[in-house]
């Protein structure tokens, strides 16, 4: 049966060319990527991106169109879950609602006949922190719990690779993250493959080594949380991943490493290094944590790019304050400023100067749509509908 | 005086509010209750008549006639009853079994897989709950006489599990529609196979369903009369049938000590399962 990592050697996961179409539809458009054994990977998307589609095809409980999946050098692409060296723990966690939560977790050892199950579980158990309740019924415990008895099931079974299809999702936000910090020292104590299934960018970020942005059965851009940040390559990164102020220029000028563009009468510059190309109508992006707002017109320096306009909102939200700031050419920026001053904050109506370092700005593709990836509200809407569903 | 009661009614609820909020809390329980009643009047009734005295001639009376345990003490006095009694829970147990396999079997198909012809399959299972007795009946006994199959217990169960078919697909297909088809995917997930899934998740989270089809479909068959009369043939006689003939010379009381006797072994049996689901739980 599976080849389970007793020998405690875990294996990558390959995809190569994975496809899948329903009737017409293609869910996964020909994503290939390795895993590296033992890290912590996650799949990042809207939902309806393919994202959970992938990671059910990894588990064997649906059929590629095409492509292959391997673990380690062995093909699974065919086999049935059941002889699989990978578990998952399912969004609602699918707890089988008749058995203990000792059976629940004891159940995977059964079926493949070990030895020790009663250690092992009541091991698991104190790992989960549940030993308490293992003669208790799944309905009997709370979300939390719930969650962890997923975990404890799974993870019992030393899978190569363990598959996490938004297993946050249920839970309240202060769980949630509360979770995210257990699940992560897990993953370090096992040192199993985590692959994380999420439509939460933030929970993406905080948990995995690296994240993958899927779009319409594609993976956009794919690295370390804080380089697809920091750089992203697409319209969709920038704005599904955090904030972004994307604004259409186009380039005039090269000046050593870095490329001088107009937009709308104002010349910046960004280093060519950063920009995805180096010629015609490009977008320029700058995160809005990166704005420095002040009153008045700025001070332009060697080192740094400045719009001026009117500010239109200001949320005060504790640890910092969002500024909504009307350009002269009627866009909207987001620009967010630490409260480190207190007092005479900046109101609506003022005029003020964004500025911003050369450095932190980035260049996406001219032909993109500027509010590709933006959450907007109907979105969110219909999200939460077909989730609670 | 007076003053004393407008100021005492100036603290309370207007009285229209008083009244309804009583109704509320009163009336509908009250209404409640006369609909149990009128459920349960019919069954005290048989079990009162279960004590009644024969007459003089030694038939059974539908009026009173004096209270005995005689009925109770001496149920098989005439053996034909007991005979019918035996005959229909021979049948009963037979057409249950059959008629919950195949019905538990076109509820899986049903649910589980999506093939042509699936949504007429989905509605002809109606029919037969659809159509009246009497026709099914009737056209199922021409149907045995012109393939010539000779009518005696082979007919009923013929008809029997063909009627309790349809209420087992229903009743299971219910269970089923609410099994989330997740769990036996985490099954699989756990390494259990096709087999193995079925046996330790599918199957105890289904059989609480298949267990009351079950129940549905004996009572069902032990009851039937109608379809029974016309398929039955001269050989046999179930016990509605025997009702049914008794009744011109007077019911003897034993039917009702057999129509107890079913009422509380149903009742045992209702309570039985949710003390052993009780003792589950914990």
């Amino acid at each position: 049966m599976a080849s389970s990592s007793s020998s405690g050697k875990v294996e990558d996961l390959r995809l190569v060319n994975l496809v899948k179409d329903y009737s017409g539809v293609r869910a996964v458009d020909d994503i290939s990527l390795t895993i590296p054994a033992g890290s912590f990977f996650a799949l990042l998307g809207p939902s309806g991106c393919g994202k959970t589609t992938t990671l059910r095809i990894v588990a064997g409980l649906e059929d590629p169109t095409s492509g292959r999946v391997f673990i380690g050098e062995q093909d699974v692409t065919i086999k049935p879950p059941y002889q699989r060296p990978v578990n998952t723990v399912f969004q609602n966690y699918a707890l089988f609602p008749h058995l203990t939560i000792h059976d629940n977790v004891a159940f995977g050892l059964k079926r493949r006949g070990e030895k020790d199950i009663e250690t092992k579980v009541s091991d698991m158990l104190d790992l989960v922190e549940l030993s308490d309740l293992a003669r208790r019924k799944p309905a009997q415990l709370s979300g939390g719990q719930q969650q962890r008895v997923a975990v404890a099931r799974a993870l019992i079974n030393q899978p190569d690779v363990l598959l996490l299809d938004e297993p946050l999702g249920a839970l309240d936000l202060k769980l949630r993250r509360q979770m995210q910090i257990e699940l992560k020292r897990i993953q370090v104590d096992v040192g199993t493959t985590f692959v994380h299934v999420t439509h939460d960018q933030e929970e993406a970020m905080t948990m995995a080594d690296t994240v993958a942005v899927m779009n319409s059965g594609r993976i956009e851009q794919m690295g370390a949380p804080e380089e697809i940040y920091e750089l992203p390559k697409t319209a969709f990164v920038a704005n599904f991943l955090g904030q972004a102020n994307l604004m259409e220029a186009e380039v005039v000028d090269r000046d050593g490493g870095q490329l001088v563009v107009q937009a709308y009468g104002n010349k910046w510059a960004i280093p060519t290094a950063r920009a995805v190309q180096n010629e015609g109508q490009i977008i320029v992006g700058i995160r809005p944590e990166k704005l420095r707002i002040a009153l008045g017109a700025s001070a332009d320096t060697e080192a740094t790019n400045s719009i001026v306009g009117t500010v239109t909102d200001a949320s005060f939200v504790g640890v910092s304050t969002q500024y909504l700031v009307r350009t002269p050419w009627g866009q909207e920026l987001i620009a967010f400023e630490q409260n480190l001053a207190g007092g005479d904050r900046i109101r609506v109506g003022d005029e003020v100067s964004l500025t911003w370092e050369k450095s932190h700005s980035f260049g996406l593709a001219g032909h993109e749509n500027v509010d590709a990836g933006v959450m907007d509200l109907s979105g969110a809407i219909a999200e939460a509908v077909t989730e609670s569903s | 005086m007076a003053i004393a009661t407008e100021k005492a009614t100036d603290a309370r609820l207007p009285l229209h509010y008083r009244f309804t909020r009583y109704l509320r809390s009163h009336f509908i329980p009250a209404i409640g209750i006369l609909g149990l009643i009128y459920l349960f009047v019919p069954i005290a009734v048989v079990f009162a008549f279960s004590f009644n005295d024969r007459l003089p001639n030694g038939r059974g009376s539908v009026s009173w006639v004096g209270f005995s345990t005689d009925a109770w003490t001496n149920i098989c006095v005439d053996p034909n009853i007991c005979r019918a009694v035996g005959t229909s829970l021979q049948i009963g147990v037979l057409s249950t079994i059959a008629g919950t396999v195949l019905g538990t079997m076109i509820a899986f198909a049903l649910v589980r897989h999506r093939f042509r012809g699936r949504q007429s399959t989905n509605l002809t299972i109606f029919l037969p709950m659809a159509t009246p007795e009497v026709v099914l009946g009737s056209s199922l006994l021409a149907l045995f006489l012109s393939t010539r199959i000779p009518l005696g217990i082979v007919t009923v169960l013929i008809a029997h599990v063909m009627f309790t078919i349809s209420f087992v697909v229903v009743t299971v297909k219910a269970r089923l529609a609410g099994l989330d088809p997740r769990l036996e995917q985490a099954a699989m997930d756990l390494y259990a196979d096709e087999k193995q899934t079925f046996r330790y998740i599918t199957l105890p989270l289904v059989a609480p369903g298949i267990a009351a089809a079950a129940l549905l479909a004996f009572s069902l068959s032990f009851d039937d009369f109608i379809i029974t009369y016309f398929n039955k043939g001269p050989s046999i006689t179930t016990f509605p049938v025997y009702v049914w003939a008794s009744a011109a010379r007077g019911v003897p009381p034993q039917v009702n000590v057999i129509g107890s006797l079913m009422f509380f072994g149903a009742l045992a049996l209702v309570l039985l399962a949710q003390l052993a689901g009780k003792v589950k739980r914990r």
